[in-house]
């Protein structure tokens, strides 16, 4: 039998996979695939908690919000990483690092 | 119920919005002042309401019961400081209503006067502009209803009188003329104050600290008996006050600056040092005639100055050729006539003779600005001659002024001028020192007759220009527009603005003695003196007067007015006779009293003597305080500079050595912990996620423990 346990674990993977690509990819898109990673699990999160707690359709509402919100990121991101290229001709973040104190 | 009396406040104000309206315009350059018509418009309409309201006050106080003809509209509070109150308030009483009336009337008279005469100048508008400021200060002056108001109106005259001394203000002698007037009445002016602060200081340590005119008079008797050095306290604010009367009123010492005066336009010759601001002086005694009728010494010196004043500026008008000096020194020795009345406790004589003054010297002296206006701007007596022709109606109007200065019966200054040598005369019997004054009167009424004839002799009869020989080619006299090339011009009359003023004051000189007939001769016909009961609620303490009734007149008061008349007439004929018949001989008495001619033809060198006396010594006074400066003062100051340089150089030492240096290790030590903790920014998104993500864990493990 499938259990609550089983998906939040199934969440929590994607969850630290998604982080770890943030943190050790230097390429912009694949920061930005992490950081959809991460999104869709906090999703995930939402949806297993609205289905196993009160069975409303709060849950499934704030879910889809995420989705919306993940897919504008990610038009915003790659305009990001399209100018950053324009600019540096390069999407390495080791490579423009100009914020530097 | 008395509309006039309650809005009374319109009089002062009318002039002073006229003034506003074309002062602002003048000093703004608004285009409406370079309209004549629209600035003399309302210079005109604003004294002109003045003295619509003015007669107003004076039919309401004529329907008030005459014992209790005064009435004060007081404003507001002006200045109240511990037990010293003084308000914005308006004195109406007979006293004031006749200065009102003058003022108002003549005033008027004379803006009209001067649409004519000044109508090419270029600065009208700025002469109609200080006219109504005049008239203005001088309305305050008369029916403030404390000192203090009487002293603002006082400055505010004087200021006038400077600005208007001075109109042409380019050619220099004018301008020093101006600062003259003013500094002579300074002098007078700080004699004033002083006079002032002592009467207030003593009626205050009498516990009733009042400026109002109404409280002085009410608790001055508390006064009485209090000494100051050994000195009369009353006497001495008399005293006082008077030597700033003699600044305003042009009396000995300070008259100095009235003939100099005339370097003004002449209507403000005519306006203000004839008049009315002259007047202020007599005005004053008059206004406080309870405390000099409780001060004999002080009134035995105003009547000696007076009769002082009258005979010695009489001389001097002998030997003027200057036609407007002949009435500048006129205009003194008639100021010494009413201090001579005022001084003898003859206060309605002596404002009676003010009144009737104002009317004949303005007469005179637009006369005077209507000859040189004909004459294109020529003042010199030498070169004119024979204008009856050219100017009728100045001419008639001059003559009749003259009669009037010459106190022939019946015009108006007989009147007044011989009550005045009567009241004198009457005193005499008191104290002997009044019949020296009378015969001092009495010869200065002669001398009066003759210089004025004289002028009149010299202006209007014989040929035009037939003694301009006699002007020696050293001696080319400046009038008030500066030297100029004496060119042959036909003399013409003047405008009808002009001669209207002359004609409605020649009219006044010769009927304005009629509402001031004695008893003497009013009792033949029952006609009572009405100038006299007008103004005696206002001098009812006063001695020498009230004694309403007069039943017995003595035969010596006939005897001495058919004296006076005589003598008028004689020296009126022989001055006509001499400057007509015989005009060789003011020619030999010059050739055969060569220095009594030229002491009299220079003032008795007065203006010298002061010179010497009083400028130069000041002057060198102000030298040696120049020294005392530079050597002492500025000694101590740059003794004071070295040593706050010296204390400043150690506070500047410790300043960059001990204070800039710990400022300093604050900020360098700042300097260092950043540079030292801007290595964590790294500029790597993925270092900074780092730390978030260590943190997070660090979290979960320390939640988990």
């Amino acid at each position: 039998m499938i259990q609550m346990q089983h998906f939040l674990m199934m969440s929590a993977v994607i969850f630290v996979l998604g982080i770890y690509t943030v943190v050790t990819r230097k390429n912009v898109l694949g920061i930005l695939l992490g950081t959809e990673l991460v999104l869709n699990a906090a999703a995930l999160n939402i949806v297993i908690f609205g289905f196993y707690g009160n069975q409303t359709i709060e849950s499934s509402i704030y879910a889809l919000f995420v989705i919306v919100l993940a897919a504008a990121e990610a038009a915003v991101a790659l305009a990001v990483g399209l100018t950053l290229y324009q600019n540096f001709k390069t999407i390495d973040t080791t490579e423009t690092r100009e914020l530097k104190g | 119920m008395h509309f006039f009396l309650e809005n009374i406040w319109v009089i002062p104000l009318a002039p002073l919005i006229g003034f506003l309206i074309n002062g602002l315009g003048c000093f703004l350059r608004l285009p409406y002042v370079k309209s004549r018509k629209f600035v003399h418009f309302v210079a005109c309409t604003a004294i002109f309401v003045a003295f619509v309201f003015a007669v107003g006050v004076f039919f309401d106080l004529l329907g008030m019961d005459p014992a209790h003809r005064s009435f004060t509209k007081t404003l507001y509070p002006w200045i109240s400081i511990g037990s010293l109150e003084a308000n914005v308030a308006f004195l109406a009483d007979p006293l004031s209503a006749v200065m009102m009336l003058i003022i108002t009337g003549v005033g008027f008279l004379i803006h009209v006067y001067s649409i004519g005469y000044m109508h090419e100048d270029p600065g009208f508008a700025r002469f109609f502009t200080y006219l109504n400021l005049f008239c203005f200060a001088m309305l305050l002056l008369v029916m403030g209803d404390n000192i203090f108001m009487l002293f603002i109106g006082w400055e505010g005259v004087g200021l006038c009188s400077y600005l208007l001394i001075g109109f042409w203000y380019e050619h220099k002698p004018n301008a020093v003329a101006g600062m003259k007037a003013f500094i002579v009445n300074r002098i007078g002016d700080f004699a004033f104050l002083i006079g002032l602060f002592l009467l207030f200081w003593f009626l205050y340590q009498q516990g009733h600290p009042t400026v109002a005119f109404s409280g002085i008079q009410e608790n001055v008797h508390l006064l009485e008996g209090a000494k100051v050095g050994g000195i009369s306290l009353l006497a001495l604010v008399g005293i006082l006050l008077f030597i700033g009367a003699t600044g305003k009123s042009a009396q000995i010492p300070l008259y100095v600056w009235l003939p100099d005066a005339m370097a003004g336009p002449t209507p403000v010759s005519a306006l203000i040092h004839a008049a009315t601001m002259v007047t202020a002086g007599i005005y004053m005694i008059g206004r406080l005639n309870f405390v000099y009728s409780l001060a004999p010494e002080a009134l035995v010196v105003v009547a000696t100055v007076g009769a002082l004043t009258a005979l010695f500026a009489a001389t001097i008008g002998f030997a003027q050729n200057d036609i407007k000096k002949v009435l500048a020194y006129s205009t003194v020795s008639q100021l010494g006539y009413m201090f001579l009345g005022m001084g003898t406790g003859a206060y309605t004589a002596g404002i009676f003779h003010l009144m009737t003054h104002a009317f004949f010297k303005a007469c005179l002296f637009l006369g005077s600005g209507s000859v040189i206006l004909g004459m294109h701007h020529e003042q010199d007596m030498r070169r004119m001659g024979g204008l009856k022709k050219y100017m009728p109606v100045t001419y008639m109007t001059f003559l009749l002024a003259t009669i009037a200065i010459a106190g022939i019966f019946p015009f108006a200054g007989f009147f007044s001028k011989d009550e005045i040598l009567w009241k004198t005369f009457e005193s005499g019997g008191h104290q002997y020192w009044y019949y020296v004054l009378w015969g001092m009167g009495v010869l200065g009424a002669m001398g009066t007759a003759f210089y004025m004839f004289r002028a009149v002799a010299m202006t209007f009869f014989g040929k035009l220009g037939e003694r301009a020989h006699e002007i020696a080619p050293n001696e080319v006299e400046e009038d008030e527009h500066g030297p100029h090339q004496h060119e042959h011009h036909t003399p013409h009359e003047s405008p009808k603005s002009m001669t209207f003023a002359l004609v409605v004051l020649a009219i006044l000189s010769v009927v304005g003695g009629l509402v001031g007939i004695p008893y003497a001769l009013g009792h033949f016909f029952h006609i009572p003196n009405f100038f006299e009961e007008w103004l005696a609620p206002v001098f009812a303490g006063a001695h020498g007067e009230g004694h309403g009734a007069h039943h017995d007149v003595p035969v010596i008061e006939y005897m001495l007015m058919v004296f006076s008349v005589a003598i008028a007439l004689a020296t009126s004929a022989l001055a006509v006779y001499i400057y007509t018949k015989r005009k060789d001989l003011p020619a030999r008495f010059v050739t055969r009293f060569p220095r009594l001619h030229r002491l009299v033809h220079e003032k008795y060198y007065v203006d010298e003597i002061y010179q010497v006396l009083v400028v130069n010594n000041l002057l060198r006074i102000n030298q040696l305080l120049a020294l005392f400066d530079q050597k002492v003062v500025d000694g101590f100051v740059n003794f004071a500079g070295t040593v706050v340089r010296f204390s400043s150089k150690v506070a500047g030492f410790t300043d960059n050595r001990w204070v800039d240096g710990f400022v300093n290790l604050v900020g360098n030590s700042i300097s260092f912990a950043g540079a030292s903790l801007r290595k964590a920014q790294t500029g790597l998104v993925q270092n900074y996620l780092y730390i978030a993500v260590a943190g997070v864990i660090a979290l979960m493990i320390w939640r988990l423990l």
